[in-house]
C-alpha cells in the first residue's frame, strides 16, 4: 500500500477576478522509503499541493474535488481537528529558510523535547535522550552542548539539519520539503540532500520534494511529476521522465537548464514567453534600424583584434564601519589585489560564492564604492576610483549595470516610458536628431516587448518581462560595457533561458563588452569567454573559460564544480528537438 | 552584554543632558527669573542683590552646571507662585499621580493583553469584532471626554462614586496612600477607568497586531506542521514571541500615562504632579514646568532603561552577536 | 449585489478595496461631511458664533428644540452666552480641523526631511537625528505641546498671545508629532535605499536631493499616509485636549475643546446640551478619521494582505 496517494486532486482559490484553479486533476502515488519530486516553475501549483497535503491552505482555497489517501485513510475531508492529529505523527514538512523556521526565543532541547513528548509518551529525560539521538543522527558535532543552544547559534546548513531532525523526531511516515535547500549555498545543499536521501532510506519515510530545481530533482528523487499552470505535465520514473521526455513542456524545461558539462552557443527548443498585450510579432525592420543607429554610431570602431576594454589591476577595497560613537572602527578587508581584464566584444565570468567579494567589484567598477588602491582603465583611458567618481565622468554613461533582482531595480511609481528615457534626459543624449519617443520605443521593441507596454507601470509586468524592461533602460545609455550582476537569479529557470539568449543576442549585435557575475557555474559556463573564481575578496583562478572546466587547477575550483549536482540523467539539451518523433 | 547596556546607559544620559538643557534655557531665558521672583516694591539694588546671590551675572555655562549639581541634589529651586521649594511640592504629589498611573496601566494591561490575543485568535468571530469597534472608539473618544461622561454617569446620574478629589489617604512616611481606605480606593475608580481606557484599547490593538504577525511566521508554521497542540502553539511560541515589541510600548505607554494623567487629574481635580504643573502653565511658574520637565524626562528614561533589561532576559540574540555561529 | 458589481468593474485594487469595505465608506463618507460643513460654516450656520451682536444673552442656556423649553430658532440649545451650540460646533470643527491639518503639514516637512535625509545618508546626520529624536520621544505629546504652549505663554504678551494662539498650537502639536514621521520615512527610506532602482540612479550620477525627491519619496509614501491620517486624528485631539484645559485657542473663538471646557461647568447643573453636543461632533470626527486610517494601513501593508 502507497504511504500517499493522491487522486484527481483539484484546488481552487477564489479571487476578486473569479476562481482560479490552482491545481488541476493532479494524481500520483508514493511508497515508503520514496522520494518523489514535484517539480515546476513559479505559480505551477506545487507548493498547494504540498499545504493541501498537510490541510494547511489559505482561507480562500479550497479542495473541490478528488481525494488524498494517507495510508490508505482518506484525509482531504477531515475537519481541522481531526486533521491536525495527523501532523506530525504522520506528516511533517521542512520549509525553505532554515532561518525563519525556528522560533529565535527557544533552544534546540526545547524545540526537540516539546514534539517527541507530544508524539510519545515517554519521560523528559527520555525525550531529551531522543532528541540528542535525533541531533547525532542529522550529524550536529556535539549534540549534548549544542542541544542548549539558541537558533541564532548555528550556520544555515546547520539550522536545516535541525529543522530535518525536528521533521523526523515524531516519526512522520510522509514528510513534505519545500524547495529545503534553496537558501543555501550549492556545497552545503549537497549535504543536506544526501541527509534526506540517507534518511528516507534508513527510516522508511516517503518524502515529496517539492523544487524548481532540476539539479536537485536529477540528484536524489526516484520518481517524478512535471507541474505546469496545475496540471501534472508528465510523470513517472526520474530517469525516464528526464531522460525521455515525452511531452513538449517537459522538453522545453529540459533545454532550458543551463549544463555544466558543455557549452550552447544559445539555448534551443525553447517555447517563447507569452509577451503582454498582442501579436509577439515586433521586430519592424524599421525600428530594428533606429536601434542600430542609436547603438552603433558615434561608436569608435575598434581596429585590431581584441582591445582591451576594461583593465582592473591590484584592486584593493576596505570597508569600515563604526557600530557606535563608543565603539572601535571595523574594518572589513573587501577586496584584496584583484587584477581583472575584460577584452572588447567578449565575457569575463565572475564567480564566487555569496559574500566572496564580487558584486563590490560591480560596484567599485561603477563607482558606488572607492578603492583603497588601485587602477581601473577603461578603453585605455585612466578612471579614477580611490575618489568619488565625478558626475559627468564618460564611464557613468558608457558602462551600464543590469541588476540581480528585477522586482527591485525598476522604481514601482514610473511609468516604464519614464523608466527608459530617464538615462536619455538625464545624459542629454538627444541633440535634435531621433525624437525621444522613437528611441525609446525602438529599444522597448529591441528586448522583445512592445510599445504598449510603455504606459504602463513594472507592478504589470512578470520577473523575465521586468528584466528585459531593465536591459532596455541600460541599452538607450548607449553603452560599450554592462556589468550583469546575477541577471537571472530571480528567475525561473525558461525564462532565464530566454534572457540569456537576449542578453547573447545583443552582445553581438552591439559588440558589447560584458562583465557577468554568477554563483552559478553552469550559467557561467554558457555565457563566459574567460573566467575569475572568487573567494573571501581575492582571485583564486583566472583564465580562459574552456579549459576551466574541463580541467580546473585550484583545488578550490575543483570543490565548486564537483558539489554541482549532476544532469547526467538529463538527456543532451541540443539533441532533443530532433528526437522528436 | 556590558556594552550593550553601556550604550544604552549613554544614551539615557545624552538624552537627561538635553532634557535638562531645555529646562535650563526655560528657566534662564523665557522671562526674568529676578522680576518674577520679587515683587513691584523691590528697588533696583535689591534685585541686583538677588541677581547676584542667585549667580544670575555668571557665565551661562557656569550657571547651567550649577544647575545641573542643583539638579543632581535634588535641589529644583523655588516656586514663583506658591514661594515653596519644588522638590517638596513634587515630593508631595507623587504618590497621588504614581498610584493613579499605577492603577491604570494595571488596568490597561490586565484587560487590553488577554482581549488582543483573543481578537487575533478568533478573527472573524462577531464577538472579536465587537471588541475591535469598541477599542476603535477607545483609542478615538478623548481622554476629558470619557472622563466628563464617567462623571456624568456615575457621579450626576448614578451618585455612586466620588468624582472629585482623592478622598481619604494614609500617610506612611511622607507616602500618602489611597489603597488602605475604602473612600480611598473608591476615589480612585473613575480617574483611574478615566486613564486606563485609551491605553486598554491602544494595549489591545497592538497586542492583536502582533500576535497576527508572529502566527503568519514560518516558525509557526512548522510549529503546526509538527502538530503541537495549539495550546502551546499559541501560548507558548507565538505570545513570548509578540511581547517582545508589547514590552516596548507599555514602556512607552507608561510614559504617556504619566503625563497624560495631566488631563484626568485636571478633569477630577485630583492632586498629582499634572495638575501642579497645568497650574504652573497657567501662572507661568517656569521653575516648577522645568522640574516637571526634567522629572518626566527622568521616569521615563528609566522605564526605558528597565524595558532594555527585560529584553536582555527575554531574547537570547540580543548582546551574543559575538557569539561564533559553527 | 454592490459587491458583484464592484467585483465586475472597479480595476484598481485600491479602489476595489475602498468600495468593498463598509467602514470605509461609512467613515470616509462621514469625514467628507465634516470636511464640507466645516468648509463652509459661514455659509450653512444659523449666526455667526464669532460676532458679539448677533447673540443674546436672554437666549442663553436654551435646551435643544425637542425640549419642553427648546426653540426651533437653536436646533441644538444654546451656550451661556446665548450664543446657537450648532453654529458653534460648525465654526468649532472648522478650527479644530484646521489646526489639525496645519500642524500635520507642519510636522510632516520637518519630519519627512530629516527622516529621507537621516534614512538616506545614515553616518553622522542620522545619530543626530534620531538622538534629537529619543529626547522628543522622552518628552510625551502633550507635555511637549503644553510646554510650548507655557513658553509662548513666557515670552508674548497676553494679548499678542490669544492673536497667535492658533500658530502657537500648530507649532506644539506639530512639533510634538514630527517624530513619527521622521521615523518611519527614515525606516522606509533605509528600505528603499538598498533596493536596485536606488544604485541605478547613483551609477548614473543623479544628483542626491533628485533621488531622494523623484525616486526614493514616491515609493514611501504609503507607509507616510497612513502615519498622516492616524496622527491626524492624534492631532486633532492633541488640540482638543489643550483647549479643554485652558490653554488652547482663546473662548472667544471657540474650537470643540473649549465648547467641551465651557460645557463641563453646566453638568452638575443639568445643562447636560452643552458639554454633549460638542463631545459626540468631535468623537465622530476622530472616529472617522481614525476608521479612514485603520482602512489605510490594511490596504496598503503589504504585509497584512
Amino acid at each position: 500500500m502507497p504511504v500517499l496517494e493522491i487522486k484527481n486532486l483539484d484546488v481552487k482559490f477564489s479571487t476578486r477576478f473569479g476562481d482560479h484553479e490552482a491545481v488541476k486533476n493532479f494524481s500520483c502515488s508514493l511508497d515508503a522509503g520514496q522520494i518523489h519530486g514535484l517539480v515546476g516553475e513559479s505559480g505551477a501549483g506545487k507548493s498547494t499541493i504540498g499545504s493541501a497535503i498537510l490541510g494547511i491552505l489559505p482561507e480562500n482555497a479550497q479542495i473541490t474535488s478528488g481525494s488524498i489517501q494517507l495510508n490508505g485513510r482518506e484525509i482531504s475531508k477531515l475537519d481541522n481537528r481531526a486533521y491536525h492529529r495527523l501532523r506530525g505523527g504522520e506528516i511533517s514538512m521542512i520549509l525553505q529558510d532554515p532561518q525563519t523556521s525556528l522560533n529565535p526565543l527557544l533552544t534546540i532541547e526545547n524545540h526537540l523535547v516539546e514534539t517527541i513528548l507530544q508524539h510519545q509518551n515517554l519521560s523528559e529525560e527520555q525525550a531529551l535522550e531522543q532528541a540528542i539521538g535525533y541531533l547525532q543522527q542529522v550529524g550536529i558535532p556535539e549534540p549534548e552542548q549544542r542541544i542548549k543552544q539558541y537558533p541564532h547559534q548555528f550556520s544555515g546548513g546547520m539550522r536545516q539539519r535541525v529543522v530535518i531532525a525536528l521533521a523526523i523526531c515524531s516519526r512522520p511516515s510522509l514528510i513534505i520539503a519545500d524547495e529545503p535547500t534553496t537558501a543555501l549555498d550549492v556545497a552545503i545543499q549537497k549535504q543536506i540532500l544526501s541527509l534526506i536521501r540517507n534518511l528516507a532510506r534508513e527510516q522508511e519515510v516517503a518524502v515529496l520534494l517539492i523544487t524548481h530545481d532540476m539539479g536537485v530533482i536529477a540528484e536524489i528523487t526516484n520518481t517524478i511529476s512535471i507541474l505546469h499552470n496545475g496540471h501534472n505535465v508528465e510523470d513517472g520514473e526520474t530517469p525516464d521522465v528526464l531522460g525521455r521526455p515525452q511531452k513538449n513542456y517537459t522538453r522545453n524545461l529540459i533545454s532550458a537548464v543551463p549544463r555544466i558539462d558543455r557549452r550552447l552557443d544559445r539555448f534551443s527548443g525553447l517555447l517563447e514567453e507569452p509577451v503582454n498585450g498582442s501579436a509577439a510579432e515586433i521586430s519592424h525592420t524599421q525600428t530594428k534600424e533606429v536601434a542600430r543607429t542609436w547603438l552603433l554610431e558615434n561608436r569608435s570602431a575598434s581596429a585590431g583584434a581584441k582591445p582591451q576594454s576594461l583593465e582592473i589591476s591590484d584592486l584593493s577595497v576596505v570597508f569600515s564601519s563604526r557600530p557606535s560613537l563608543f565603539e572601535k572602527k571595523l574594518e572589513f578587508q573587501a577586496l584584496n589585489r584583484v587584477n581583472l581584464t575584460v577584452r572588447a566584444g567578449e565575457t569575463l565570468g565572475l564567480v564566487g560564492e555569496s559574500g566572496s567579494g564580487k558584486s563590490t567589484v560591480a560596484k567599485t567598477i561603477v563607482g558606488i564604492h572607492q578603492a583603497k588602491s588601485g587602477n581601473m582603465t577603461f578603453k585605455s583611458r585612466n578612471v579614477d576610483i580611490l575618489r568619488k567618481r565625478k558626475r559627468d565622468d564618460p564611464t557613468r554613461r558608457s558602462v551600464q549595470m543590469i541588476f540581480q533582482d528585477p522586482y527591485s531595480s525598476l522604481n514601482n511609481r514610473w511609468k516604464i516610458y519614464d523608466i527608459i528615457a530617464e538615462p536619455l534626459r538625464f545624459y542629454n543624449l538627444l541633440d535634435g536628431g531621433t525624437p525621444e519617443d522613437k528611441i525609446v520605443s525602438a529599444m522597448i521593441e529591441l528586448v522583445g516587448l512592445t510599445t504598449e507596454s510603455l504606459y504602463k507601470y513594472p507592478h504589470q509586468f512578470s520577473g523575465g518581462q521586468r528584466q528585459r524592461i531593465a536591459i532596455a533602460r541600460a541599452l538607450v545609455a548607449r553603452p560599450e560595457f554592462l556589468i550583469c550582476d546575477e541577471p537571472t537569479s530571480a528567475l525561473d529557470v525558461t525564462v532565464q533561458a530566454i534572457i540569456l539568449n537576449l542578453i547573447k543576442d545583443i552582445q553581438d549585435q552591439f559588440n558589447l563588452s560584458i562583465l557577468f557575475i554568477s554563483h552559478d557555474l553552469p550559467v557561467i559556463r554558457q555565457m563566459a569567454d574567460d573566467i575569475a573564481v572568487m573567494k573571501a575578496g581575492e582571485i583564486v583562478e583566472y583564465g580562459p573559460s574552456e579549459p576551466f572546466f574541463t580541467q580546473p587547477q585550484h583545488a578550490y575550483s575543483q570543490g565548486l564544480l564537483a558539489d554541482i549536482p549532476s544532469l547526467d540523467l538529463l538527456g543532451p539539451p541540443g539533441g532533443i528537438a530532433e528526437d522528436r518523433p | 552584554m556590558f556594552r550593550f547596556i553601556l550604550i544604552r546607559l549613554a544614551q539615557s544620559i545624552f538624552v537627561m543632558f538635553v532634557v535638562s538643557l531645555i529646562a535650563f534655557s526655560l528657566f534662564r531665558f523665557v522671562g526674568d527669573p529676578v522680576a518674577q521672583m520679587v515683587g513691584q516694591e523691590t528697588s533696583i539694588q535689591d534685585q541686583e542683590r538677588l541677581r547676584e546671590r542667585l549667580g544670575l551675572n555668571d557665565p551661562v555655562p557656569v550657571q547651567f552646571v550649577r544647575f545641573l549639581r542643583d539638579l543632581g541634589t535634588g535641589n529644583f529651586g523655588f516656586s514663583y507662585r506658591t514661594r515653596q521649594p519644588i522638590g517638596e511640592m513634587f515630593l508631595d504629589r507623587m504618590p497621588a499621580t504614581l498610584e493613579l498611573s499605577f492603577v491604570s496601566l494595571l488596568i490597561s494591561l490586565a484587560f487590553g493583553i488577554p482581549a488582543g490575543i483573543y481578537t487575533a485568535l478568533k478573527r472573524g468571530r462577531f464577538s472579536s469584532s465587537a471588541m475591535l469597534i469598541l477599542t476603535l472608539i477607545g483609542v478615538s473618544v478623548p481622554t476629558f471626554v470619557i472622563g466628563i461622561f464617567l462623571i456624568y454617569i456615575f457621579g450626576v446620574q448614578l451618585t455612586v462614586l466620588p468624582t472629585f478629589g482623592r478622598g481619604e489617604t494614609i500617610a506612611i512616611g511622607w507616602w500618602k496612600t489611597n489603597f488602605l481606605t475604602v473612600e480611598g480606593l473608591r476615589a480612585l475608580v473613575l480617574p483611574a477607568l478615566t486613564l486606563g481606557i485609551y491605553q486598554l484599547a491602544l494595549t489591545m490593538r497592538l497586542v492583536r497586531s502582533e500576535m497576527l504577525e508572529v502566527l503568519r511566521t514560518d516558525y509557526i508554521k512548522f510549529a503546526v506542521a509538527r502538530g503541537l497542540n495549539y495550546r502551546s502553539i499559541y501560548f507558548h511560541h507565538a505570545l513570548k514571541n509578540s511581547m517582545m515589541p508589547v514590552i516596548t510600548i507599555v514602556g512607552l505607554q507608561l510614559g504617556g500615562i504619566i503625563a497624560f494623567s495631566i488631563v484626568t487629574e485636571s478633569v477630577f481635580q485630583w492632586p498629582g504632579m499634572g495638575l501642579l504643573f497645568l497650574e504652573s502653565i497657567q501662572f507661568v511658574d517656569i521653575p516648577v514646568m522645568s522640574s516637571y520637565l526634567v522629572i518626566i524626562a527622568f521616569l521615563f528614561v528609566i522605564i526605558n532603561l528597565i524595558v532594555d533589561l527585560l529584553y536582555f532576559v527575554i531574547d537570547p540574540r540580543i548582546g551574543s552577536a559575538t557569539d561564533s555561529q559553527i | 449585489m454592490w459587491r458583484k458589481i464592484i467585483d465586475g468593474t472597479v480595476e484598481n485594487e485600491f479602489l476595489y478595496y475602498f468600495f468593498r469595505s463598509t467602514s470605509a465608506l461609512v467613515s470616509s463618507s462621514l469625514c467628507l461631511i465634516i470636511l464640507l460643513s466645516a468648509l463652509f460654516a459661514p455659509l450653512i450656520s444659523a449666526s455667526n458664533p464669532y460676532d458679539l451682536t448677533t447673540f443674546d444673552l436672554l437666549d442663553s442656556l436654551t435646551p435643544p428644540f425637542w425640549e419642553e423649553k427648546g426653540s426651533s430658532r437653536f436646533l441644538l440649545g444654546t451656550d451661556d452666552q446665548g450664543r446657537d451650540l450648532l453654529s458653534s460646533i460648525l465654526y468649532g470643527t472648522r478650527l479644530s480641523l484646521a489646526i489639525g491639518v496645519t500642524s500635520i503639514v507642519f510636522a510632516v516637512v520637518i519630519g519627512v526631511s530629516l527622516g529621507l535625509m537621516a534614512g538616506y545618508f545614515g553616518g553622522r546626520f542620522d545619530a543626530v537625528v534620531m538622538r534629537i529624536a529619543d529626547v522628543q520621544l522622552s518628552l510625551p505629546a502633550i507635555l511637549t505641546a503644553l510646554l510650548i504652549d507655557g513658553i509662548a505663554r513666557g515670552l508674548l504678551p497676553a494679548s499678542e498671545h490669544d492673536r497667535l494662539m492658533f500658530f502657537v498650537l500648530v507649532v506644539a502639536i506639530g512639533l510634538s508629532l514630527w517624530v513619527n514621521f521622521a521615523r518611519t520615512a527614515r525606516a522606509s527610506t533605509f528600505v528603499e535605499r538598498n533596493k536596485e532602482y536606488v544604485q541605478a540612479a547613483e551609477i548614473m550620477g543623479l544628483p542626491k536631493w533628485r533621488i531622494l525627491l523623484t525616486h526614493i519619496l514616491p515609493n514611501i509614501m504609503s507607509p507616510l499616509l497612513v502615519i498622516m491620517t492616524i496622527d491626524l486624528a492624534i492631532a486633532i485631539l492633541l488640540e482638543a485636549t489643550l483647549s479643554f484645559l485652558g490653554v488652547g485657542v482663546p473662548a472667544n473663538q471657540p474650537s470643540l475643546g473649549t465648547l467641551i471646557r465651557i460645557g463641563t461647568e453646566y453638568i452638575f447643573s443639568g445643562e447636560w446640551w452643552i458639554v454633549i453636543f460638542p463631545s459626540l461632533m468631535l468623537i465622530i470626527l476622530i472616529i472617522s478619521v481614525n476608521m479612514v486610517g485603520d482602512f489605510l494601513r490594511d490596504v496598503l501593508n503589504p504585509k497584512l494582505k
